[in-house]
C-alpha cells in the first residue's frame, strides 16, 4: 500500500471499492473454483462432517436471525421518544431466564449426540483387505508418503484409488504439522514423536488440493499438498510405475555427467534414489517424474522451474532446508537432464 | 501482609527513621511529571493503563494493517515470510497482552474503587508496581524489534517450533520474558483487586449489591489469579528448554510438545473469558442506564458469569480437537464446549430482556454496548460450531476461527470497552467526548469491523489456513480477502476518529457535573473528575443500583417515579459540601512512592540479561544486576511507611489518626489508613465489608467504637 502507487489514498480506495463490488457482482455469476472448499466434500469422510454440521450452521443462522431482530425491533420500537418516560422498571423474570436456559440446553443437547455419535464414527479405523495403508510424515516444509506394503516413497503428492479407505499414520521428522485435504477429510496434526490416525477417501477421479494447516515456521504458507485420486487400473499403473528401480544413464551426455553432479556436489547426501543415493533429509526422487508439482507441492514440475529451483532454493522458497549451492547453469542443465530421467 | 501488621508494634516513629533514603526523597509534588511516575492514586494509574493501551492498541492495529496489505491479494510480497511472521505473531501479542487486557485493567483501576465505595485499592503501591512492570514488559518485548527480530512462533508458541533448533535466534526469548514481566503485572494486580473488592466495599454493599461490573471483575481478577500461574510455569518449561538444555517438549529425548499445547491453552480458555467478562459487565453497566430499566435478571447474570468463570476452565482441549486426544477426551470437551454457550445465551438474552419495555436512548456508548449484543452473539455462534469437534477438524487453524474469536474480542471485548470510554469519560475527565464523532466513530467501526471479519467466516470455510504469509491465485479467495483489508482500513481510519475525538474533547468537550448520564452506581454520584480521595464520607449502601434509588422510586405500577436531582441526592449522601465542588476536604491519602517504579525497572534487566546471558555462555550477571535492583526497590518499599508522617494534617477529628502499624507499613495499610479511618468513625463499626481497616488501626476512636 505504501509503495507502488502514487495516487492519492483516498482515490485508490475508491478504485478498490468499484473493484470489490463488480468482483461481487462477477463471483454472483459464476460460480467460483475452490479447490480447498470444506463445504465441498468429496468422499464419505468429509461429508460425515458436512452432515453433521450443517443442521448446525441452519439451527445458528435461525438463533442469529432471532437475536438480531429482537435488537432491531428493540431499538425502534422502545427508543426514548421523551426526556420523562417511565417505563416499567422490571428487575427480571425468573420463568423467563429459566426458559432461556433450558431451551438452548436442549437443542444444544440434541447438536451433541450428532456431535457424539460421529466422533465414533470417524476415530474408527478402517479394516479389511480393501484399505490403502499410508505413512505420511510432515518435514519442514514437504510432505513424505510412505506405502510400505507397496514399497513406494513419494513426497507431495498423495496418490490414492477411489472408493477405497485410505489409511494414513500422520507424524512429522521437526516440528507440528498439520495434513488437510478439506474435501477429502478434516485436518489432523502431524506431532513429531507421536503416531495420529485419519482416514481419507475420495469418491472420484481427480486432484484435491490441500496444504499445512498448522504454523510450522518460516514457509508454514509454502507446504501445499495434492491428493490425486485415481481409478482402480490406473492405481495400479501408478504403484507399477513407483515399485521401479530407476536406470542409471549410461554412455555420455548431459544426464550422465548430471548423475555424477548429483553425488559430487552433494544431492546424494539428502535425497534417495533407489539403487544410487541413500540421503534422508529431503524428498525421495527415484521417480520425481511421476510427480505433477514439487518443493512442497509449491511448484509445477518442469525444466524451467526446476532450473529457477536449483540456481537459489531458498530463494524460491524462504527457510527451504536445500541450500544454495551455487550451481553454474552447465551444471544446472545436467543435473536437470539426470532428474529427466527419474520417471 | 499481615504478619507484618502486629497490631501491638510501636509507633510509626521508628519507621521514619529506617525508610528516609536521602536519594529518592518521598515526592510530594500533586502535579508534574515526577507526580505520575510516583502516583498511587488508583483513578490516575488506571488513566496510564488506558493511555498506554491506546497506543499498543494503535501499534497492534498498525500490526493489523501491515497483515491485511500482505494478504490483500494473491501472491503478496509487501512484507518477507519472516517480516509477516514476526508482525502476525505481535498482533496477536499486543492485542491479547498490551490491549484488551490492561485496557480491563484501566478499567479495574479507575473504577472498582469507585463502584465499591472506598478510596483507593487495597495495595495502592502494588497498584503501580503494576502498571510499570506492565509498561515495562511491553516495552520490552517491542524492543525485539530492533533488537534483531521479534517473536516469530505465533501468539500460541507451539512446541517444538520454539525450541532453540527451530528457532535458534532471541525472538522468542523476548517472547517468554516479555509474557513473564506481563504476567507478573497480571498476577499481582489481581491478587490487588480480588482483596480490594472482597474486602474494602463500603459498608452495606453486600456481594450481591454491587455493581454488575465490580461483579465481573471479580471474576475476571479470580481467573487471572489461577491462569497466570499455568503460563508462568509453561514458560518456565520452555525457558529451561531453550536456555538450559532440558527436554520437556523435545520429542527426541523423551518430551512432549503436546504438553505445551495442554498448558497453554489451560492458561489461554481462561484468558478468553478473562478478556470479555470485563466487557460483559461494562455492557451490563451501560445498557440498563441508556435503558432507564434495572438490568435485567441481575443475580442471573452474576451467576452466569460465575458460571462461565467456572465453566473456563473445562474447555481448553476445544483449541486442541485436531491434535488426535482420542475419541473420550475430544467427546468431552465437546460437550462442555457447547454446554458453556448456555450461560452466555443467557447473558445476552438478559440483556435484551433489558432493552425490552424501556425507553431507548442511544448515546454512543449505547451504541456500541448493542453492538456488542449484536456481533458477540455472531462469535457466540460460531463457537457453537467449534464445538461439534468433528467438524472443527474442518474449521481449526483457518480463517473461520480467526473471524470466530475476532467477532468474540473486537465484536465483543473492544465494543463493550469502547462503549465503556463513552460512558466514563465524563467521569475520568470532567468532559464529554463528542457525540457526533462518536456516533461517526461507532458507524465506521461496526461496518468496518464486519467487512474486515465478516468474510473471513467464508474465506476459512473455503480452506484458507491462518498464519499464511502468501496464498496463490487460483484458490478462490482473492475476492474476500479484498473486501477484508478494505474493512481493515475503514477500522483504521475510525479508530483515527476516535483519537481525535480524545484530543478534542480535552478543549472542546462539554463540562459535565457529577451525572451526566443518570447513572445507577456510585461512582455517579461523586464530582466529575473525582477529587483524589473518591469520597468524602464512605457512603452507606442500602441497596443494589444505591446511587439510582436515592434519586428515583418506583410507583405501585412499578413505574419511574423522580425523587430528587443528583446534586440533592449527593447532599443527601455526603452533607452540604458535596454541592460545593471547590470545597475542600483535608482528606488524608497515602503518600506516593518511587519504589513501585525503581522495583520493576529490575524485572526488564533481568529479562535481557536472560536473553543475552545465554549467547555470553551463560553468563548471567546482568540478570542478577537486575535482581538486585529489583530486591533492592523492594526492601526500601517494605521500609516505607505507607503514610508519610510528616504527611499528616490536622483532620479535626474527622480523621481518626491512622498510626501505622509495623514499620513498613504494608500496603494493605494504605487504604486502611487513609480509606477506612473516616469510615469507621462516621459509621461506628458497621460490619459489611471493610474487614480490613478496623484491624488494621490502633487506637483511635474507630477501634474502640468498635469493642
Amino acid at each position: 500500500m505504501t509503495s507502488r502507487s502514487s495516487r492519492p489514498t483516498r482515490g485508490r480506495r475508491l478504485i478498490a471499492l468499484a473493484t470489490a463490488a463488480c468482483a461481487l457482482l462477477l463471483s454472483a455469476c459464476s460460480r467460483q473454483e475452490l479447490p480447498q472448499d470444506a463445504l465441498d466434500p468429496q468422499g464419505p469422510i468429509a461429508r460425515k462432517l458436512d452432515n453433521l454440521i450443517n443442521p448446525v450452521f441452519v439451527i445458528a443462522g435461525v438463533i442469529f436471525v432471532l437475536v438480531e431482530a429482537l435488537v432491531v425491533i428493540f431499538a425502534i420500537r422502545y427508543r426514548r421518544r421523551s426526556d420523562d418516560d417511565s417505563p416499567v422498571q422490571v428487575h427480571g423474570n425468573a420463568r423467563l431466564e429459566l426458559a432461556w436456559t433450558i431451551i438452548p440446553a436442549a437443542i444444544l443437547f440434541v447438536v451433541a449426540i450428532g456431535t457424539l455419535t460421529t466422533i465414533a464414527e470417524i476415530n474408527r479405523e478402517p479394516t479389511g483387505p480393501g484399505v490403502v495403508r499410508v505413512d505420511v510424515i510432515g518435514h519442514q516444509w514437504w510432505w513424505e508418503y510412505k506405502y510400505e506394503a507397496e514399497g513406494i516413497t513419494t513426497a507431495n503428492e498423495l496418490h490414492i484409488p477411489v472408493d477405497r479407505p485410505v489409511a494414513i499414520n500422520l507424524t512429522s521428522k521437526d516440528v507440528m504439522h498439520n495434513f488437510w485435504p478439506p474435501k477429502l477429510a478434516g485436518k489432523i496434526y502431524a506431532i513429531p514423536g507421536r503416531i495420529n490416525h485419519m482416514t481419507v477417501q475420495a469418491d472420484k477421479p481427480g486432484t484435491y488440493f490441500g496444504q499445512c494447516a498448522e504454523f510450522c515456521g518460516l514457509s508454514h504458507a509454502n507446504m501445499r499438498l495434492r491428493v490425486i485420486a485415481h481409478s482402480a487400473a490406473d492405481y495400479d499403473k501408478w504403484v507399477a510405475a513407483n515399485r521401479t528401480t530407476p536406470k542409471l544413464p549410461e554412455g555420455a551426455g548431459n544426464a550422465v555427467a548430471g548423475a555424477s553432479l548429483f553425488r559430487q556436489k552433494g544431492c546424494a547426501s539428502c535425497h534417495a534414489v533407489t539403487g544410487y543415493a541413500k540421503g534422508e533429509v529431503g524428498p525421495d526422487l527415484s521417480h520425481l517424474h511421476q510427480r505433477q508439482v514439487f518443493a512442497g507441492a509449491l511448484f509445477e514440475l518442469n525444466d524451467e522451474n526446476l532450473r529457477k529451483w536449483l540456481r537459489d532454493p531458498p530463494g524460491e522458497k524462504p527457510g527451504s532446508i536445500m541450500p544454495n549451492l551455487n550451481l553454474n547453469e552447465d551444471e544446472i542443465t545436467k543435473l536437470i537432464a539426470y532428474l529427466d530421467t527419474l520417471k | 501482609m499481615t504478619d507484618i501488621a502486629v497490631p501491638e508494634s510501636t509507633t510509626a516513629a521508628p519507621a521514619h527513621e529506617v525508610e528516609e533514603p536521602s536519594i529518592l526523597r518521598r515526592p510530594a509534588q500533586p502535579t508534574g511529571v515526577v507526580s505520575w511516575l510516583t502516583t498511587i492514586d488508583h483513578k490516575r494509574i488506571g488513566i496510564l493503563y488506558a493511555a498506554t493501551s491506546i497506543v499498543f492498541f494503535l501499534a497492534g492495529g498498525l500490526e493489523a494493517l501491515l497483515i491485511r496489505v500482505q494478504l490483500a491479494r494473491p501472491d503478496g510480497s509487501i512484507l518477507s515470510a519472516s517480516a509477516y511472521n514476526q508482525i502476525f505473531t505481535m498482533h496477536g501479542t499486543t492485542m491479547i497482552f498490551l490491549v484488551v487486557m490492561p485496557l480491563s485493567t484501566a478499567f479495574f483501576n479507575y473504577l472498582v474503587p469507585l463502584q465499591i465505595g472506598a478510596r483507593d485499592v487495597a495495595f495502592p503501591r502494588l497498584n503501580a508496581f503494576s502498571y510499570w512492570t506492565f509498561l515495562l514488559g511491553g516495552l520490552f518485548m517491542y524492543s525485539s524489534f530492533l533488537l534483531g527480530g521479534a517473536p516469530n512462533g505465533g501468539w500460541f508458541g507451539y512446541a517444538p517450533n520454539t525450541s532453540v533448533t527451530y528457532n535458534p535466534g532471541h525472538n522468542i526469548d523476548f517472547w517468554i520474558f516479555g509474557l513473564q514481566i506481563l504476567g507478573i503485572a497480571s498476577t499481582v494486580g489481581a491478587v490487588n483487586f480480588v482483596t480490594t473488592i472482597l474486602n474494602l466495599r463500603a459498608p452495606g454493599m453486600t456481594l450481591f449489591r454491587m455493581p454488575i461490573f465490580t461483579w465481573m471483575s471479580l471474576v475476571a481478577n479470580f481467573l487471572l489469579l489461577f491462569a497466570m500461574p499455568v503460563i508462568t510455569v509453561a514458560l518456565f518449561l520452555l525457558m529451561f528448554d531453550r536456555n538450559f538444555g532440558s527436554h520437556f517438549f523435545d520429542p527426541s529425548a523423551g518430551g512432549n510438545p503436546v504438553l505445551w499445547q495442554h498448558l497453554f491453552w489451560l492458561f489461554g480458555h481462561p484468558e478468553v473469558y478473562i478478556l470479555v467478562l470485563p466487557a460483559m459487565g461494562m455492557v451490563s453497566e451501560i445498557i440498563p442506564v441508556f435503558s432507564r430499566k434495572p438490568l435485567f435478571g441481575y443475580r442471573v447474570m452474576v451467576l452466569s458469569g460465575i458460571a462461565i468463570g467456572f465453566m473456563g476452565w473445562g474447555v481448553w482441549v476445544h483449541h486442541m480437537f485436531s491434535v488426535g486426544l482420542g475419541p473420550v477426551a475430544v467427546s468431552a470437551f465437546s460437550l462442555s464446549t457447547m454446554f458453556i454457550a448456555v450461560p452466555t445465551g443467557v447473558k445476552i438474552f438478559n440483556w435484551l430482556g433489558t432493552m425490552q419495555g424501556g425507553s431507548l436512548r442511544f448515546t454512543t456508548a449505547m451504541l456500541f454496548a448493542i453492538g456488542f449484543v449484536a456481533m458477540f452473539t455472531i462469535g457466540g455462534l460460531s463457537g457453537v460450531t467449534h464445538a461439534v469437534s468433528p467438524h472443527d477438524r474442518q474449521q481449526t487453524d483457518t480463517y473461520y476461527i480467526v473471524a470466530h474469536f475476532h467477532y468474540v474480542l473486537f465484536g465483543g471485548s473492544l465494543f463493550g470497552i469502547m462503549g465503556g470510554f463513552y460512558y466514563w469519560w465524563p467521569k475520568v475527565f470532567g468532559r464529554m467526548l463528542s457525540e457526533r464523532i462518536g456516533k461517526w466513530h461507532f458507524w465506521t467501526w461496526l461496518i468496518g469491523f464486519n467487512l474486515a471479519f465478516g468474510p473471513m467466516h467464508l474465506l476459512g470455510l473455503q480452506g484458507m489456513p491462518r498464519r499464511i504469509y502468501v496464498y496463490p491465485k487460483h484458490m478462490g479467495w482473492d475476492l474476500w480477502n479484498m473486501v477484508s483489508t478494505i474493512g481493515a482500513f475503514t477500522i483504521a481510519v475510525s479508530t483515527l476518529l476516535f483519537v481525535f475525538n480524545i484530543a478534542w474533547s480535552r478543549k472542546r468537550g462539554q463540562a459535565v457535573g457529577r451525572d451526566p448520564w443518570d447513572g445507577r452506581a456510585l461512582e455517579w454520584s461523586i464530582s466529575s473528575p473525582p477529587p483524589e480521595y473518591n469520597f468524602v464520607e464512605i457512603p452507606e449502601v442500602h441497596s443494589e443500583d444505591d446511587w439510582w434509588h436515592r434519586k428515583y422510586t418506583e410507583d405501585a405500577d412499578g413505574r419511574l417515579v423522580r425523587l430528587k436531582d443528583p446534586d440533592a441526592a449527593a447532599v443527601e449522601m455526603y452533607g452540604p459540601s458535596a454541592a460545593d465542588p471547590d470545597a475542600h476536604h483535608d482528606v488524608h491519602m497515602p503518600s506516593p512512592s518511587y519504589f513501585p517504579l525503581v522495583s520493576s525497572i529490575g524485572l526488564p534487566i533481568i529479562a535481557y540479561g536472560m536473553v543475552y546471558g545465554r549467547d555470553a555462555g551463560h553468563n548471567y550477571v546482568i540478570a542478577a544486576l537486575g535482581g538486585v535492583i529489583l530486591l533492592t526497590g523492594l526492601f526500601a518499599w517494605a521500609m516505607e511507611p505507607s503514610t508519610e508522617p510528616g504527611d499528616h494534617g490536622d483532620h479535626a477529628g474527622h480523621d481518626a489518626e491512622p498510626v501505622l502499624v509495623g514499620a513498613g507499613g504494608p500496603a494493605a495499610l494504605e487504604a486502611g489508613s487513609a480509606g477506612s479511618a473516616p469510615v469507621a468513625s462516621a459509621n461506628g463499626g458497621d460490619d459489611d465489608g471493610e474487614r480490613i481497616p478496623r484491624d488494621l488501626l490502633r487506637g483511635g476512636d474507630a477501634a474502640e467504637e468498635e469493642k
